[in-house]
C-alpha cells in the first residue's frame, strides 16, 4: 500500500509540471478562444534565453528579469504583427497563425541560442526525501510550490480585477469589446505577456528536468489531453486535469505495464482524453458551448 | 416632446464612405441636438447602420469630420468613443452569450472604473468600494430596464427580446451621454415594441441621454423620435421634426410611400 501512494505521489506531483504548460494555453485561450499551438514555442525560448543568459555569466534574477522582459517584447510583437491584423477571424485562422508562429519562435530561439542542449541548474536539491518511508522528489515539490503560487497570483489577477471580465468579454465577442471601451491590443498584450511569463516558468522547471533542448517544444502535447479533461478556458481545470493525467500515467505505467508492456505512459493519457472527449466533451471545468435552437 | 435644446452634441459634416470602391455613405451632414431623440430612417442598404459606425469609430469615414461634444475629429476611434460617452446597441445583439446578466452589464462600467489593477488584485484603496459602487449601479440599470428576475441567467439562454433589453442595459450601464440604438424593436411583437419605446422614452426624459436609433417600423419611429433623418442609396434625402419629414415629397417617393409594399424583413 506505501509503494502505492508513493506511486500516486509522484504521479500527481509530475502531474503539476504539466499543468504549468497547460495553464499558459488556458490564458491565451480564455482571451481569445484561440488554442495557442505556440505555447510550446514559448517554453522552449523562455528556457533557452534564460540558460545562455545564465551562462554568459548573468546571476539567477538578472537573467529571469532579462528573459522575461523578452517574453513580454514577444507578446507585444505577437499582438502587434499577428493578432491585430487577424481581428474577427475565424479560431481555424489563428490557430493556424500559432502554428505558424510556433515555428518561428523555435526557429528565433535556435538561431540567437544555438540549438545544442544545455544543462539547467536551478540549485534545488534532487535527492528524494523520505516521508512516511515513502521517496518524494524534492524537485518535484518544489515546482508544486511554484505551481500553487502561479496559480494564486493568476486567479488574483483574473478574477478581482476588472481585467479578469474584460477577458471573458473579449473572448465571447471583440466587436461588442470594443464598443464598451474595452482595449483589444492592451488585453491582448497582457494575456500574452502572462502566457509568457508561464511560459517561463514551465520552461525553467521542465529545462531543469529534461535539459533546455529542442524536445522542449514537445511539452505542448503533454499538456494536450490536460487541458481535454479540465476544460480549455479554466485555471484550475489545468490543475485537476494535470494532477489526474500525472496519476493515471504513472499507476498504468506500474500496475498495467508488466501486463500490456511497458511505455504506456505515453498513451495513457490520451486514451483518457479520448474518454473525455467522449462523455463530457467540454471537460471537467470547461465552459459549456450554449445553444438556443 | 422633450425641449429641444439649440446646442448640438454630435455635427456630422460631409460624411463619404466606401467599401472597396462601393459608395455606402456619400456626403452626408446632419446634427443631433443635445437632449433629443433623432432616428435615422430609410430602405435597408441605404447607409444607417454604415453611419451609426462611422459615429461610433468602428469604420473610419474617407472624408467628412465629426463633430462630438465640441471636439472635431476626422474620425473617431472606439475606444475614444467609448470615453467619451457613447455607448451603442447592436443590429445582430453583441453580446456575451456566455457570461450572466450582470456580468455583461458590469462590462458597461468598464470605463468607470478608477482603481489600478494592482489596488483591485489586492482589494486595497478604492478597489473595494469601487467594486460596491459598480454593482450597485449595474443592479439600478437592471431594475430600471425591468430584467432583474433574470439577472444571473446566462444572456445566451435569454429570448431574444430580452437579450435586446439586456444589450441596452449595458449600454445604459456606460451612462452615455450618446447612446446609439441599432434597432432596437427589431423583431419584436407590438407589445415589445411598445415597452422598448418606452423605455427609451424614460432614458431620454429621465436620464437627459441624448439618442440616435435605426427604426424601420414608422409608427414607431414618428411616435418617438423629436427628430428624424431620411437616408435612400446613402444620400440624405430628408432632415426635420416627423412632421416636416412625413409631408416630404422626396420622402414619400423613395420610402415613406412605398412603405406598404415593401418585403417583410428577414430578421
Amino acid at each position: 500500500m506505501e509503494f502505492f501512494f508513493e506511486v500516486l505521489i509522484g504521479g500527481l506531483l509530475a502531474g503539476v509540471m504539466y499543468s504549468l504548460v497547460a495553464i499558459g494555453f488556458v490564458l491565451i485561450y480564455k482571451a481569445s478562444g484561440v488554442f495557442n499551438f505556440a505555447q510550446g514555442a514559448m517554453v522552449l525560448f523562455a528556457a533557452l534565453t534564460f540558460v545562455s543568459l545564465l551562462e554568459r555569466g548573468l546571476p539567477f534574477w538578472g537573467a529571469f528579469l532579462v528573459t522575461l522582459t523578452s517574453m513580454v517584447v514577444l507578446a507585444l510583437l505577437i499582438e502587434r504583427a499577428v493578432l491585430r491584423p487577424l481581428v474577427n477571424r475565424p479560431p481555424i485562422i489563428l490557430f493556424m497563425a500559432t502554428l505558424g508562429l510556433s515555428y518561428m519562435i523555435e526557429g528565433l530561439a535556435q538561431a540567437l541560442w544555438g540549438a545544442q542542449v544545455h544543462g539547467l541548474e536551478l540549485g534545488i536539491p534532487d535527492e528524494p526525501l523520505e516521508i512516511h518511508g515513502m521517496l518524494i522528489s524534492q524537485f518535484d515539490l518544489f515546482a508544486a510550490g511554484t505551481a500553487a503560487l502561479l496559480v494564486i497570483v493568476l486567479s488574483f489577477l483574473f478574477n478581482r480585477t476588472r481585467i479578469g471580465l474584460s477577458l471573458r468579454a473579449v473572448a465571447d465577442d471583440p466587436l461588442a469589446s470594443l464598443a464598451v471601451g474595452i482595449r483589444l491590443p492592451r488585453i491582448w498584450a497582457v494575456v500574452w505577456a502572462a502566457a509568457g511569463f508561464v511560459g517561463l516558468v514551465a520552461g525553467l522547471l521542465w529545462g531543469a528536468r529534461l535539459g533546455v533542448q529542442f524536445s522542449l517544444s514537445l511539452v505542448v502535447l503533454k499538456a494536450l489531453p490536460v487541458l481535454i479533461i479540465g476544460g480549455f478556458s479554466s485555471i484550475g481545470g489545468a490543475i485537476v486535469g494535470g494532477l489526474i493525467i500525472g496519476a493515471a500515467e504513472k499507476i498504468a505505467e506500474i500496475y498495467l505495464g508488466p501486463i500490456i508492456g511497458s511505455g504506456i505512459e505515453n498513451w495513457v493519457p490520451y486514451v483518457l482524453a479520448l474518454v473525455f472527449l467522449l462523455v463530457r466533451p467540454a471537460g471537467l471545468f470547461g465552459e459549456r458551448a450554449i445553444e438556443r435552437v | 416632446m422633450t425641449a429641444v435644446a439649440p446646442v448640438p452634441l454630435l455635427t456630422l459634416d460631409d460624411i463619404s464612405l466606401s467599401f472597396k470602391g462601393v459608395k455606402a455613405v456619400t456626403s452626408i451632414s446632419f446634427a443631433v441636438a443635445t437632449g433629443e431623440i433623432c432616428a435615422l430612417i430609410g430602405p435597408n442598404g441605404a447607409g444607417k447602420s454604415s453611419l451609426l459606425n462611422v459615429i461610433n469609430g468602428v469604420y473610419q469615414a474617407q472624408s467628412g469630420s465629426i463633430t462630438y461634444a465640441g471636439q472635431t475629429r476626422h474620425h473617431m476611434r472606439p475606444h475614444q468613443a467609448a470615453e467619451g460617452g457613447i455607448a451603442r446597441t447592436f443590429q445582430n445583439i453583441a453580446l456575451f452569450k456566455g457570461m450572466s446578466v450582470l456580468d455583461n452589464v458590469l462590462t458597461g462600467r468598464n470605463l468607470k472604473r478608477r482603481s489600478t489593477w494592482i489596488e483591485q488584485m489586492l482589494r486595497i484603496g478604492r478597489a473595494g468600494a469601487e467594486d460596491d459602487e459598480q454593482r450597485e449601479h449595474a443592479e439600478r440599470v437592471i431594475e430600471f430596464l425591468r430584467i432583474h428576475p433574470w439577472r444571473h441567467a446566462l444572456v445566451g439562454k435569454l429570448s431574444y427580446g430580452l437579450q435586446k433589453r439586456v444589450e441596452l442595459a449595458r449600454a445604459l450601464a456606460a451612462e452615455p451621454r450618446l447612446l446609439l440604438l441599432d434597432e432596437p424593436m427589431a423583431g419584436m411583437n407590438a407589445q415589445e415594441k411598445l415597452e422598448m419605446s418606452q423605455f427609451i422614452r424614460d432614458i431620454n426624459r429621465e436620464l437627459g441621454t441624448t439618442v440616435v436609433l435605426i427604426e424601420h417600423d414608422i409608427g414607431v419611429v414618428m411616435g418617438l423620435s423629436d427628430h428624424v433623418v431620411v437616408l435612400d442609396y446613402g444620400r440624405k434625402i430628408g432632415d426635420g421634426t416627423p412632421e416636416q419629414v412625413r409631408n416630404n415629397p422626396e420622402v414619400i417617393a423613395a420610402y415613406l410611400g412605398t412603405r406598404r409594399s415593401q418585403p417583410a424583413r428577414s430578421q
